[in-house]
Order: C-alpha cells, then sequence, then structure tokens
C-alpha cells in the first residue's frame, strides 16, 4: 500500500457517491490497513454519521455513578472504623486521667506506658470480624494481603499518632520516649503475624507488652529501662528488622 | 447491557474441573469438619446439600480460599488453594456469600458492590458498568443509593448475591443465599443461578430441597465431612424408595442415602 487514496476519492467515499465498483473496492481495501486515510474520512463524515457516532460513544460510557470521595476511606481504613477510633481515643483518656491519681513527683506516665501498644490494638481491631463485619468476605478477595494489611496499619498510625501526641502532651510525655517503641511494636507485630496470623500477633504482643512493662512500671513506679530514650536504637533496629521480615515474607500474608 | 468478552476468557483451560478435590481434609476450630472428601465440579449448578454439621458451610469457606486445607489436594480453577501459593490470581475469579454475611451499613449498595469490586481488583473503569449491571440483576436498580441499613433482609441477600457476582466469577459460591427470601425472590433467584450456570461453576448450599429440585443441575450430597452422592436430582430422586421419610421424591432420596443421619 504505498500510495494513499486521493483526497477525491475519499470525499465521494464519505458523502455516499456512486463510485466505480473497482475504486470502491480499492477506497474500501485501503481504508482497512492505513489509519492516516481513516482519519481523513473521519474529517469528512457528513453530519448524519457524525451524529451516529458520537451517539454510539456516549452509549459505550461507563454508566452509574463513581465512587464518591467520602468512601476512598475505605481502601485504607476499615470500613467501620468509627466505634474503633472512639475506643482508642477512650483508651488514651483513660491512661490520661489514671496520670491524674499518681503522686506528683512520679516520673512515669500511664499515657507513655500504654502508646507503644495503642497502634497494635488498632491493628488487632482492623483484622477481626467483630470490628469488621465483611471481614469473612474481605479476606476472600485479591486485595487481602500484605497490602491491605499495610494500608489498614498506615490508616491506624494516622488515626492514632495524633491521639496519643495530643495525650503525650497533657501529660508531658514526651514523644522521644514512646515513638520508636511505639513504631517498632508495630513491626514487629506485622512480621509475627506473617507467621500466626494478623489478629493473634497483635494481642499476643499487646498481653506481652502488659506482663513485662505496664504491669511492673505498675508496681516499682519509673520510667522502665525498654522506654527510656537509651533503648532507641534497640527499637530502631527491631523496627527495621520486623520491616525486613514482613518484606521478605509477604507471600505468608494471602491468608488472614 | 452486554458485557465484552475477552481473548482470555475464550481461550481453552488448562484444566478439566473447576472444583477438584481429593482427600480434602479441613479443620473447623477443633473439629476436622471435612474429612477425606473427594469432589469433581464442572460448570453448572450444583446444589450442596446436607443436614446440619455436615461440612458445607467449612468446604465452601475452604474453596473461597479463606480457610486452609489440612491436608489432601484441592484445586480450584486448576491452581491448587492449599500450601504457601499465590492466591491473588484465582481470587479475582471467585465470587462469594458468605452465611452471615456481614455488611458496612452506612453504605449505599452501589458502594458497597463498588467496595467489592476495588477489593477483587477489578479494572477502574469496568466498575461502575459491572456494579450496575450486577445491581440490576438482583433487582436492586431502584434501591441502589440507598444505605444498606434502611434495607430489609431479603434486600440485604440480594445485595450479597450481587457483590459476589460483579466480577462475572468463573466459580461462584453461595452459601445458603435463599435465607431470607421471600417465595417469589426465591424464584427470581433461582432463574439467575440457572443463567450464571450456564457458564461458570456455581456451588449453591441449601437445607431447602425445593431449591435444588428447581435450580441445580446436579446435586452433592455430604455428611460427616464426606461425600455421599454426587448426582443429577433425578438420580436422587431415583434412590428414595415409597418407605423413606419424606414428603416429595427428592426428600424421599435424601433421607434413604442419609439414613440415619437423615432425622434428628
Amino acid at each position: 500500500m504505498s500510495e494513499h487514496a486521493s483526497a477525491e476519492s475519499i470525499a465521494r467515499y464519505a458523502s455516499g457517491d456512486d463510485l466505480p465498483g473497482d475504486r470502491l473496492w480499492a477506497v474500501e481495501a485501503h481504508l482497512e490497513t492505513c489509519e492516516l486515510c481513516r482519519l481523513r474520512l473521519a474529517d469528512l463524515a457528513p453530519p448524519q454519521v457524525t451524529a451516529l457516532t458520537s451517539a454510539v460513544w456516549a452509549g459505550l460510557e461507563p454508566v452509574g455513578t463513581p465512587a464518591r470521595g467520602r468512601r476512598r476511606i475505605a481502601r485504607w481504613a476499615t470500613p467501620s472504623f468509627l466505634p474503633w477510633l472512639a475506643m482508642t481515643a477512650f483508651v488514651v483518656l483513660a491512661a490520661l486521667s489514671v496520670d491524674g491519681f499518681l503522686p506528683v513527683d512520679s516520673v512515669s506516665s500511664a499515657v507513655l506506658l500504654v502508646a507503644p501498644i495503642v497502634p497494635v490494638l488498632g491493628v488487632a481491631a482492623a483484622w477481626s470480624r467483630f470490628m469488621d463485619p465483611a471481614h469473612e468476605l474481605v479476606v476472600s478477595t485479591a486485595r487481602a494481603g500484605l497490602q491491605l494489611v499495610l494500608r489498614r496499619t498506615v490508616a491506624v498510625l494516622v488515626t492514632v499518632l495524633p491521639v496519643l501526641l495530643v495525650g503525650g502532651w497533657v501529660a508531658g510525655a514526651s514523644p522521644a520516649y514512646w515513638l520508636l517503641p511505639c513504631l517498632g511494636v508495630t513491626s514487629l507485630t506485622l512480621a509475627l503475624g506473617g507467621v500466626i496470623g494478623i489478629r493473634r500477633a497483635a494481642v499476643a504482643t499487646a498481653a506481652t507488652w502488659a506482663v513485662l512493662v505496664i504491669g511492673p512500671a505498675a508496681v516499682l513506679g519509673g520510667v522502665p529501662g525498654v522506654l527510656a530514650p537509651a533503648a532507641s536504637p534497640v527499637w530502631a533496629a527491631v523496627l527495621v528488622g520486623g520491616a525486613a521480615a514482613v518484606f521478605f515474607r509477604s507471600a505468608s500474608y494471602a491468608r488472614l | 447491557m452486554v458485557r465484552a468478552v475477552s481473548a482470555a476468557e475464550v481461550a481453552p483451560t488448562g484444566y478439566a474441573w473447576q472444583v477438584k478435590a481429593e482427600g480434602l481434609r479441613v479443620r473447623a476450630g477443633r473439629k476436622m469438619a471435612v474429612d477425606g472428601l473427594d469432589l469433581r465440579l464442572g460448570r453448572g449448578v450444583h446444589g450442596l446439600l446436607g443436614p446440619n454439621g455436615a461440612g458445607k458451610t467449612t468446604l465452601i469457606r475452604s474453596l473461597a480460599t479463606v480457610l486452609r486445607p489440612a491436608s489432601g489436594t484441592l484445586e480450584v480453577l486448576g491452581s491448587p488453594v492449599s500450601g504457601q501459593v499465590d492466591l491473588r490470581g484465582l481470587r479475582r475469579a471467585l465470587g462469594y456469600l458468605p452465611q452471615d454475611f456481614g455488611y458496612y451499613k452506612r453504605f449505599t449498595v452501589r458502594e458497597f458492590v463498588e467496595y467489592v469490586a476495588w477489593l477483587k481488583e477489578m479494572p477502574k473503569r469496568d466498575v461502575p458498568g459491572a456494579v450496575q449491571r450486577a445491581v440490576e440483576r438482583v433487582g436492586l436498580a431502584d434501591r441502589a443509593d440507598d444505605r444498606m441499613k434502611t434495607l430489609s433482609g431479603g434486600m440485604v441477600r440480594r445485595a450479597g448475591i450481587a457483590q459476589a457476582i460483579v466480577n462475572d466469577p468463573e466459580v461462584l459460591l453461595l452459601d445458603e443465599p435463599t435465607a431470607g427470601l421471600d417465595p417469589g425472590q426465591r424464584v427470581r433467584f433461582r432463574e439467575l443461578v440457572q443463567e450464571l450456570g450456564s457458564d461458570s461453576c456455581v456451588v449453591v448450599s441449601t437445607h431447602l430441597v425445593e431449591d435444588v429440585a428447581a435450580a441445580c443441575t446436579d446435586v452433592v450430597l455430604i455428611n460427616a465431612g464426606r461425600l455421599v452422592f454426587q448426582g443429577t436430582p433425578d438420580d436422587l430422586a431415583a434412590a428414595g424408595g415409597s418407605d423413606d421419610v419424606g414428603d416429595s421424591p427428592l426428600e424421599r432420596g435424601y433421607s434413604a442415602l442419609l439414613g440415619e443421619a437423615g432425622g434428628w
């Protein structure tokens, strides 16, 4: 097909004029293989043809209203996260009120002690069938896996950290003490979740924390060693190690 | 609106059966609820019958890739479901209506079905059309923009069916889908299931024998985690004699095959 159809024959073809049979055949055969000439033909198409094609295109448009912006959040947080958010705020408030009963000279704060496991409780809630009514459905879909785990964890951290920051500021617990342990425990939970399941891992870490840190601190008073600034390199190592374990075992999150 | 058929869909399949289980054992809690089940299911509507506690829901949950088989082999659409395998490709081709269908009360029907379509990783541009089509097929088009909490029990069930069929699944798993539907809706549901069964594998767990008679091409009867009978509804009816318990030929066949287990 070295030669394009002439402008005259395309115009006559478009208008439906009587082209001689051999030329009609040649033009049609050429149009089938030449995009350029099809575009030239489209420019010359009479109004009744353009009206028809635009009607067909309009019919091919997706029907129905697309998702409204406010449901976009469901792609990150569990759609029914409001009760859980209220519960988180309640935990921090409860810790604050416990602080009110502590002696003034006590260095430790209940907010500081619970801060590292508040996101873990959120992660547990995001994957429990009590907090997520459609849990059974969600875990059978293609997106259930590490990606959705990370999305929901990010959503938990984004909502929890501001609450903790405000609570910590009121209680006088500096983020320097609890922020790194908080992220470290979360990463450890996700890594453990690849082995025993996210919900079980979250419950296990929260329980371990309660027994090993909150318990002794409540009895002895003072800032426990694991929350002292000196422990931050350890927490940084836990954070990186947990993240690496999650990354390398990403296939094991397919069943939640 | 008719869906466009892609080349991948008309390509020959690399498997003989949509669902193939051999010596399948699946644990539900401490109990081995599916215990040595051999099953082969192809296209069509398969009615899964059995007494309470027979392992119907456990079987469907393991087909839906929610439960990991304890032992034995289970292949769905030719890909293995047990062990550490990538389930994403398979899950995109599944539709699942759980027995206790949980939903988000504040979502509208359309938003909920769209959310499930997103979870099933459907291409973004196909979602609005597919959602509209699914909602129309279950007859909820006029309530599509109402919140789920305003729907009646039967309508919630239909919304559950809509979310299951939104991705035109090749394997559709419906666990007790007719619970809460009134007789008229059940008739419409059977028609829909027959339509879906013409080009995919539909597994319907039910305890209503008349559902099986009206809609299923194949009956799978399980008891105590094992396959008791598989055949057409006529075969099931033929298995029953006049002295068996039941009001219809199918019910008599059911109780004849189950023996003692069919009673209380």
